[in-house]
Formats: structure tokens, sequence, C-alpha cells
């Protein structure tokens, strides 16, 4: 691969790409995002190889492995372009007939497209299938359009221009203005505003100073970091170069899973490739900065989440939080202004610069702006990776996306942030997905996890299952979170095994407020959340099983 | 060392930039409690029975006294209703490990805390970190360490480091806050019956 040393040999290389590329040469876009090849998608991939050598068309047709597509329901999925024609639920069986009917004979095999199961109506194209067309796929929607481990293809697309333009034609301040007028705030479960903390780590006194990306995901029920950061490596890389730009920082972290080989795999092609381009390393683009990235594995424990955590971990010590009376962005690891980011939160940062602030904010609500992914999963029709814009009702992504609740059940609870959020019930699922509204209600976002509920769900037992995931993950360092959370759990037990007595929510509600006020870190301050939004809006149900002695639900 | 003027249950004390808030008020006479802390130690925030009340720039916050550093004019409250329910609930959450320890009873006479509030679980660590912290920074030995995490997490002794350093040392035996016995069992169960 060539060096690249301008931003004009930059946009000669992209040319070149583009002119070797046919806009209307077929190309097999399959998933090979996590959950479809759970399904066995990686004999479809082989499949399609094994058929297009037979034919002899390999000069004709493209296949292409890509990042998870989104409809994990309904994989294995495969995407044929340029018609964009969607098939779900495809087969190794069903492979001969795609390729000779659809990718040469440019026709649509009714049985493998998308029916609508209320209506009965048939769907071929992204743009027709409800769960596909009521989204806003800005970061997400790329993963079919490009294979992971090409470099090329993310140029393609346009990619790196955002590094070259900040680069070359703004200066750091200006890139830190932008994201500071775009609002954008952090993905990972804060919500604090990404510019601020840039700013916080800029103004930060020291020379030395990091620029990290939490892909840690630990969170049960949240799965969009890892579909966007396998599928779409080169977009947070080139959010994290932009932010390093912008903060004065010349190392970067990756810290990720041990548990994804093919997350890594994607991270470390990724990063050789932009590399051996120069748009990573010494002199990025000939502009003078310098930026390394280095990865850091996990250990398997949720709290190494934590941004005080993760940091001691990247350091070589136990993932156990610190106290953070001194932000990690003044001092993180090593002591060193440290500014760490969610997966999503760099994802988004070369659009902005891209299209601008102004562009940016014109998404959203007053103050979410952008769109967020979602995780969607349990008592849903649709299960699968979504993206929508703030401001999003939930009903909208319940019903219109996620197709409603399966097995003609009604709907009880959406909870959202998994161990440390909270419950919403139906009553108030015209709510807007918005950092803020959500946070009103007691189930702050979090990273974007969202399982929905069936009316068959016992809310007692919700609580009780994060409960239980608590103890075993919280790292037990301090004494209201271990041992708050150890009573907690037993009481809850008790009350959802029809041993509960009269006055245990009101020790619950003692112990959390313990725990929440004088916990070392997050986890342990947040630990009670599912308990106290529980209490709020299905508080019969516990009050139920202590005087019934037994489960109502 | 450019001092620091704070104010500390209504006291103005002088203090060094940083010093703890904790140090700031042994300095001056004011007792906060604490159980994880050991002044030849690094500061480690286990425990949370020295959390206080802290208001600077406005905002009222409440925060560990071993660990949070002094400012100025930063205004600490060391004693209030919910200070106390704080302590109180940490104190009978320990007594249920420990329910016979000194340092326990005391505060715990002090704070009205309850040691049968919540089921015994008689393991009689509390998690303080003394032993682990003093044979790692003072002995540096590491003969002694925390394993697991979470409710499961346990003191344990590395039997090929502690058959070597421990007989002669036993210094961590006297720091224990509940039974200097603790650490004893625990060394010769790691050394016999591993």
């Amino acid at each position: 691969m060539p060096r690249i040393n301008s931003a004009t040999e930059l946009e000669e290389l992209r040319k070149g790409i583009l002119s070797k590329r046919d806009p209307n040469k077929p190309c097999i876009a399959i998933c090979a995002g996590t959950g479809c090849l759970a399904l066995g998608n990686d004999r479809v991939i082989s499949a399609f190889e094994e058929e297009v050598k037979k034919q002899t068309l390999e000069a004709k047709v493209d296949i292409r492995a890509t990042g998870c597509h989104g409809f994990c329901e309904k994989g294995p999925n495969i995407i044929i372009y340029p018609e964009e024609i969607c098939y779900i639920e495809v087969t190794p069986e069903d492979v001969p007939e795609i390729v000779s009917q659809t990718v040469l004979g440019k026709e649509v095999i009714d049985r493998l497209i998308y029916t609508d199961p209320n209506t009965g109506e048939k769907a071929a194209h992204q743009s027709e299938i409800p769960f596909y067309k009521n989204q806003m796929r800005h970061l997400i929607g790329n993963n079919s359009k490009i294979d992971p481990k090409s470099i090329d293809e993310y140029l393609a697309l346009g990619g790196y221009s955002a590094l070259s333009k900040s680069l070359f034609e703004m200066s750091p301040e200006q890139v830190l203005e932008e994201i500071k007028k775009a609002n954008l705030r952090g993905r990972g479960g804060g919500g604090f505003p990404a510019g601020l903390k840039w700013e916080t780590a800029r103004n930060a006194p020291g020379e030395e100073k990091y620029v990290i990306v939490n892909g840690h995901e630990g969170e049960p029920g949240a799965f969009m970091d890892r579909a966007l950061f396998t599928g779409n490596p080169h977009s947070v890389l080139e959010g994290l170069i932009i932010g390093a730009y912008a903060i004065g920082s010349h190392q970067g972290f990756i810290y990720t899973r041990h548990d994804s080989p093919q997350l890594r795999n994607n991270i470390a092609v990724a990063l050789t490739q932009a590399e051996e381009y120069g748009l990573l390393g010494e002199n990025i683009l000939g502009s003078g900065f310098n930026f390394n990235v280095e990865v850091h594995l996990d250990i398997g424990i949720f709290v190494s989440g934590e941004s005080s955590a993760l940091m001691r971990s990247i350091e070589g010590k136990n993932p156990e939080p610190r106290p953070k009376y001194i932000r990690t962005s003044v001092s993180g690891i090593w002591e060193k202004p440290s500014n760490l980011n969610n997966v999503e939160t760099w994802a988004n940062v070369p659009q902005i610069i891209n299209r601008g602030s102004e562009w940016y904010t014109s998404i959203g609500t007053e103050r979410s702006k952008g769109t967020k992914l979602i995780s969607l999963s349990g008592n849903i029709v649709n299960t699968g990776v979504v993206e929508v814009p703030f401001g999003t009702t939930l009903r909208e992504i319940v019903y219109d996306i996620g197709g409603g609740i399966p097995n003609g059940k009604k709907l009880k609870a959406v909870h959202f942030g998994g161990p440390m959020g909270g419950s919403i019930p139906e009553s108030l699922l015209d709510t807007p997905l918005d950092f803020d509204e959500l946070a009103k209600l007691g189930a702050p976002i979090g990273a974007g996890g969202m399982f929905v509920l069936d009316e068959d769900t016992n809310m007692v037992d919700v609580t009780r299952f994060f409960l239980n995931f608590l103890t075993n993950e919280s790292c037990g360092k301090c004494v209201p979170c271990r041992e708050g959370i150890r009573q907690m759990l037993k009481i809850v037990t008790n009350i959802s095994e029809g041993k509960g007595r009269e006055g245990d929510i009101e020790l619950l509600e003692e112990i959390s407020e313990v725990a929440g006020a004088a916990s070392l870190c997050a986890l342990g301050k947040t630990a009670s959340d599912p308990l106290l939004s529980t209490l709020r809006y299905f508080r019969d149900e516990y009050e139920a099983n202590i005087k019934e002695k037994k489960c109502r639900a | 060392m450019s001092e620091i003027l704070l104010q500390i249950d209504g006291r103005e004390v002088e203090a060094r930039k940083g010093m703890t808030i904790l140090e700031a008020a042994q300095s001056a006479g004011i007792f906060i409690p604490t159980l994880c802390h050991h002044e030849k130690l690094e500061a480690y925030g286990a425990c949370r029975i020295c959390t206080v009340e802290v208001e600077a720039r406005g905002r009222k916050n409440l925060v560990a006294a071993c660990v949070y550093p002094v400012e100025q004019n930063l205004v600490v409250r060391t004693r209030s209703e919910k200070i106390d329910r704080i302590r109180k609930m940490i104190l009978e959450l320990l007594l249920a490990h420990a329910p016979d320890a000194f340092a326990l009873q005391d505060l715990a006479k002090e704070y009205g805390a309850d040691k049968d509030r919540f089921e015994k679980e008689a393991s009689f660590c509390i998690h303080c970190g003394l032993c682990v912290r003093y044979c790692a920074e003072v002995k540096k030995k590491n003969a002694v360490g925390f394993v697991d995490r979470g409710t499961r997490r346990e003191i344990s002794f590395i039997p090929e480091i502690a058959s070597k350093e421990c007989w002669n040392c036993k210094e961590c035996f006297p720091l224990c806050p509940t039974e200097a016995l603790q650490a004893a069992f625990v060394l010769t169960k790691a050394l016999f019956s591993p």
C-alpha cells in the first residue's frame, strides 16, 4: 500500500478506488455479524463463494462479508446490490437460486423477502421493510456497504475525509468548537457533553495526554457497539484520531473485549491498514501530527468498563474503580489527562466534522442531538440493532420498528440501561428517546440496551436478575456496594419466593439510599436503580408478594 | 507548601495542598471514624465509614474523607443526620460478618447500629485490605491478596510466598480491625490445607 502524504493524495487515492468500481456490478453483501454467524451465515458465505466459482462469475460478481446489518431477528441476512434486495433467513440451499435468479436474472425470489406478519405485505428492499425504513441509520447503515477488513471500501464511502478536513482546514480549537456546538453527548451512559470533556483534557496541564475508546460493552443486552465497531472499525478510528488532534494527544488506547475474536481481528486489521496508508502513526497525511494507538483487552469483568477501572486496567493493574474526585480527563492513566469516550461517541465525530454542527443539531431533541444506537431485545418481534434520531418515541421503537410484542401479548414495561438502569411502564411509552427525559423517569438510556418486557414479566424477578448479576460483577472493594447489593439481593429473593416480610420494602429503600450515596463508583451508586424504578412503577407487585406470600404476576 | 483554609464542623482549619480532608481533620483534632485507613498506606476509600458532607462552589456532596483532597474554602461537615444514617448502615452491613469485632462494636454504640439487623454470615473479614496493602506497600512481599470479586471476594495468603515470609513477620496481624486471629487462621489454612 502506498503511503499518503497529503490531502490531495488522499483524494487522488479515493478517485482511483472509485474509478475502478462499477456501480452496476452486482455485489452480494452477506451479514457476518455475531447473530448471523451464529445462525450459520459462514456456510452461506462459503456457498456463495463456491457457486460464483462454479459459474465462473468471479470477475462479474462481488461477494462481501460485512458487519451486522441490524435485523438480527431475521438472519442470516443478505443484501444484493445494486438493487438493494434484502433476503432474510437465507440458507446455503437457497444460494444457487439466488445467484441465477436474482444476481444474474434480476428477479426477486418471493419466498426469501420480508413479509409483514400483520398486513401480509411483502417488502423486497431495505427502504420498504418497516424495521429499516423507520430508522435513521447514519452510523450503522454503512455496515452493509463495506467489508470491515478493507480500508479502501471505507475510503470509497468518503472515509477519512473528515480527518483530512480537520488536519488541513481546521485548527484543533475549531474542531473542538464544532464538537461543542454539535452538543455531542457521551453515548456510554452518562450523556456528558463530549466537547466539554475534550476541552478539560485539552486544557489540563501536562504534555502527555491520552484518548481512549471504551469498547468494553459489558452490559447484558447491549450489542450495538460491537456491531458498529466490528462492522465499521475505521469510523471509530477516524473519530478517535480527530479527537486526539483536537485534544493534543499523541497516544490512543482501544479497550475492548477479549472474547470477541472477530472484533479484535477487525480492529487489528483496521489499525494496520490505517498505518500503512499514513493515516495513523508519524506525520499523519503529511500534516506533522503524530498519533499512535494501542489495543488493550479486558479480562471479562463488567466493572472494567467503568472509566477509572478501565484506566487502571490499561496501567496493568486490577480493574478496580478509584475515587474520581479529580476527573480522569485531568488525571487518568498514569495520572495523565485521559479522555475516554464510548465507541458510538467517537463514530459520531467524522460526520459532525464533514457535515457540520448545524446539520447535526437539526437531528434530535433540544438537548439530545443526533441519532442513537439501540440494542432491541426481550419480548419483541424484531430483535436487532436499531438506530433512530433522538426524539423518536419509545412506542415507535417498540411497534413501528420492533414490530410489537410476540404471541399477542400486551406490553408491560421497557427497561433501559441494563443492571444499572430502570423500567418504564407501558403508560409512559410515548416518552421520546432523550437523555434527560428518560433519566427523569428513572430509566436513563445507559449505553442503549433496551429490553422489552411483556405482561407475563414479573418485575420483582427482573430486579432480582440484575442484582444477582451485580453481586458477581461488583469489584467488591467498597462496603456499600458489595454488602448493600448482597443484602438487597437476599431481600428481593425472599420477596420473589413469597418469603417477604412487612418492612422489607422500607429496608430496601434504606439500603439503596446508602449504596447510592456512599459507594465508590457509579456501579454501586446506581446498582439499586432497577430496584428503585420498579418500586416506583410496580410497587404493588412487591406488596402483593409480601402480603399474599406469593407472586402475583 | 501553600496553605489552604477550609472549614470543618464550623472551625477554620489550615491544611497543606495535597492533604485529604481526613488528614486536615486529624491535624485539627477533629475525629472522623475510619476502618480501612492506615497512615503508612495509600488512601484506599473502601469502607466508606469516613463519609462526610462537603460544600464547594455552592454544591453539596457526600465524599470519602480519606481520599478527598482539601480545597480552599471547602466547607466540611463530619456529622449530620444523613451521614449518621450512612455510617449506621455500613456498620450493620459489616456486623453481619464480624459481629464481635471491638472496632465495630464501639462505633455501633456511637451510631446506634444494630448488630443483628442482617442475617449473620460470619466470615470475620470486612475486606478493609489493611493486611493486603501493608504486605504490598510496606513489606513489598505480596504474600496476601484479594481473590475473586463482588460478594465472593476474600483474602488469601499465597502459599509459596507466605511459607517463606510470614512466620517471622506477622506485622499485618495486629492491623486487622476485626480479629487478629482471623489472619492467623487464613494463613494457616493457606499453608496446611491448600
